[in-house]
């Protein structure tokens, strides 16, 4: 592991460049950029780069972070299947604090629901065959990047027969949601800092048809804060040129066409489907089920206990801080009614929520 | 004897004897245990007396660079001395789970024993249980400690004010990543061991020499060097401002740490103090904390300012953000 390059993407003298060049190319309003993924907002709030750029720079949140967009219908049949005595949830572990209507895993786990921490899918397959009395469900929620690791456990499950295994998918794709971001004439959307690990997934090139579309400027960039500094002055370059074009600050990595073998294994195991995302509505085209030759490992068939999406009416404004038309300040429950110890909405529970991330580094 | 802990061993009959005689007796071997008597008698001693307690639970119970029996002495030791206490004696109450390896029971012990001498503390009394299987995780340890208050230095955090640097005497988060790497279910290999150590002899020499300089000290264990900044800065009802780039973590933590999406800011230590010291003696007190060898990479972290109470941290990029608390434990995050 080279630690030196960390450093490399860290170094105060390059980042006050960047600053600098940013603040010079912005206008008089400030111009208002949208960092799609919750790596991203968690990075930007870490490194205190929102106020940084304050005045320049408006960077809104958007639905990049897999727990936040989960409707919590699909917590409700997660604690459901768990209530079967003969089921072993596991999860991936920020999805245990995550509400549902009524209870979250992790209260659920006080109430000798079983639910077991995994760090990779294929950790479940092995607690699976470890476990042959029990079966055992893992919680597949996530975006493009989790996708091919949960299809290649389904694929490992299905060769070496783990019957006992499956998964209650909650999958999602990225391109899709930041469309209906695009097109909102409410969000005014002037540049998008698209994702560092998806990208490397689907490839840079499957943001062009926004870029072409709908004229917004999208930038793919990397996670450190000159990444991000590096992405969003990119972005403004576009915007004083007039241009619209997709670029990529995150070449060291991410690719034009992505990486084929992960999208095959995404393309053999599920299909695309319509699904809803949490505050954000029903997004035709933009889920992942798992496809009809894999169907003896989709939880939701195999015990027949569906994910009900219901757009939940409640006073919390998680869905308009994910569609970035509000900040978190601007919710009438952040911070008071709802704090990370007792989370009303998603963005707060996840360690990369935007309401947590605001609460956690904001105040300064 | 037997290789195995038994439910017997703990039942006060001939077991507990052999238990106590042959096996414990032989690493703890002392004037105040070697009667076995209902208490250790310590003796008259000079000084102010500090006093605390600690129990320890720890998966796996032997990690890189330590084991439950050396955290046990250590953790009471540097809780006695960041108070300024020199640790006198300590007690050891045992819970075992029946089934435990005696061999794990006497590695534990010896491990115990030779952190007791390091620290040149008395293991003065102890107590042996047995749970059955299941209802352990092997070994629990529980620590009191009496130790004596170094002359004219008290914990002071009253007087804490607007230019007082805070010191932290190493690196953050080797512990936590030690622990976490031994349980082997990460898939992750780093060379990473814990700092678990008694911090006295580090600690309390400085504290005659520069007694009006250090205002207090805390030892970051649980919850990290994060948890321990917000508490103290609550404490002393001040405003402390840590500088990213100053902060002291190990590359092969920091690359655990980035794998995971963990923050070393709010991992466990086991062998490392923080210090709110005046600002003017800053550089001499970390250069004495340099000479020994669980100080050599002490170094000025932040400074205390004026300002709103809390925990800041000005960032690499440049930015100011919150250090806060953090909510449970953190978890390694989806993608």
């Amino acid at each position: 592991m080279r630690l030196k390059y960390i450093d490399d993407f860290r170094d105060p003298a390059t980042a006050k460049a960047l600053v600098e060049r940013i603040r010079g190319d912005a206008g008089n309003a400030p111009v208002r950029l949208m960092e799609v993924c919750g790596t991203h907002t968690v990075a930007i709030a870490r490194s205190g780069i929102r106020p940084l750029l304050s005045g320049a720079v408006t960077m809104l949140s958007g639905p990049g972070c897999p727990v936040c967009v989960t409707p919590d219908g699909y917590i409700d049949a997660a604690i459901s299947l768990g209530r079967d005595r003969r089921v072993l949830l596991a999860s991936f572990g920020d999805m245990l604090r995550v509400p549902g209507r009524s209870s979250s895993l992790e209260k659920e786990k006080g109430n000798a629901l079983e639910v077991r921490i995994v760090y990779s899918p294929l950790d479940a397959v092995t607690l699976a065959a470890a476990t042959p009395d029990r079966e055992v469900v893992f919680l597949g929620v996530g975006f493009e990047t989790t996708a091919p690791a949960i299809g290649g456990a389904i694929k490992t499950a299905a060769v070496r027969r783990v019957g006992n295994f499956s998964v209650l998918p909650s999958l999602r794709t990225i391109p899709g949601a930041m469309e209906v971001l695009a097109s909102d004439p409410d969000v005014r959307i002037e540049g998008f800092l698209c994702p560092a690990h998806v990208s490397v997934v689907i490839g840079t090139d499957a943001y062009r048809p926004i870029a072409e579309t709908y004229g917004i400027p999208c930038v793919v960039a990397g996670f450190e804060p000159l990444d991000i500094l590096l992405g969003i002055s990119m972005l403004l370059r576009q915007k004083k040129e007039g241009v619209a074009r997709v670029e990529n600050e995150y070449s060291r990595v991410a690719q034009a066409a992505g990486n084929r073998k992960a999208q095959e294994v995404i393309r053999e195991v599920f299909v695309p489907c319509d699904t809803g995302w949490r505050g954000i509505g029903v997004i035709p085209g933009s889920g992942l089920r798992i496809a009809e030759a894999y169907a003896a490992f989709d939880a939701e068939k195999k015990f027949g206990v569906p994910v009900v999406f219901a757009q939940e009416k409640t006073a919390c404004r998680c869905g308009d801080v994910l569609k970035g038309k509000i900040l978190p300040d601007d919710c009438p429950l952040f911070g008071k009614a709802c704090v990370p110890e007792e989370p009303y909405g998603p963005c707060m529970v996840s360690g990369e929520g935007t309401c947590a991330a605001y609460y956690k580094y904001g105040a300064a | 004897m037997h290789d195995k802990i038994l439910l017997s061993h703990g039942e006060g009959g001939k077991r507990t004897r052999d238990l106590v005689v042959k096996v414990i007796a032989r690493y703890f071997d002392n004037p105040v245990l070697a009667p076995f008597l209902d208490a250790g008698l310590l003796g008259r001693i000079e000084g102010e007396i500090a006093f605390t307690t600690d129990g320890y639970v720890v998966t796996p119970p032997f990690f890189p660079g330590g084991d439950i029996g050396r955290l046990a002495v250590c953790g009471t030791v540097n809780d006695l001395a960041v108070c300024g206490a020199k640790a006198t004696a300590i007690s050891c109450g045992l819970i075992l789970e029946e089934g435990l390896p005696l061999s794990s029971l006497e590695r534990a012990l010896s491990a115990m024993r030779d952190a007791a001498e390091e620290a040149g503390v008395t293991i003065a009394c102890g107590d042996t249980k047995v749970v059955e299987r299941g209802k352990g995780d092997g070994i629990f340890i529980t620590t009191a400690g009496v130790g004596v208050s170094v002359d004219g230095w008290r914990p002071a955090p009253s007087a804490v004010r607007p230019g007082d640097r805070i010191l932290l005497t190493g690196t953050m988060g080797d512990h936590q990543v030690a622990v976490l790497i031994a349980r082997r279910n990460l898939a992750i290999e780093a060379p990473v061991t814990s700092d678990v150590s008694p911090l006295g002899g580090l600690l309390l020499p400085l504290l005659p020499r520069f007694a009006d300089k250090i205002r207090f000290m805390r030892d970051p264990t649980r919850g990290g060097v994060g948890v321990t900044l917000n508490e103290m800065a609550s404490s002393a009802n001040a405003r402390f401002v840590l500088d990213e780039a100053r902060l002291p973590v190990r590359e092969s933590v920091r690359g655990v740490c980035e794998i995971l999406g963990f923050d070393p800011l709010y991992l466990a230590n086991e062998g490392k103090a923080v210090l709110i010291v005046d600002g003017n003696a800053a550089e001499e007190i970390v250069a004495a904390l340099r000479r020994h060898p669980y100080g050599r990479e002490a170094a000025v972290i932040g400074e205390v300012e004026a300002g709103s109470p809390g925990v800041r941290m000005r960032t690499l990029a440049g930015g100011v953000r919150a250090v806060d608390y953090p909510v449970g434990d953190q978890l390694p995050r989806i993608c």
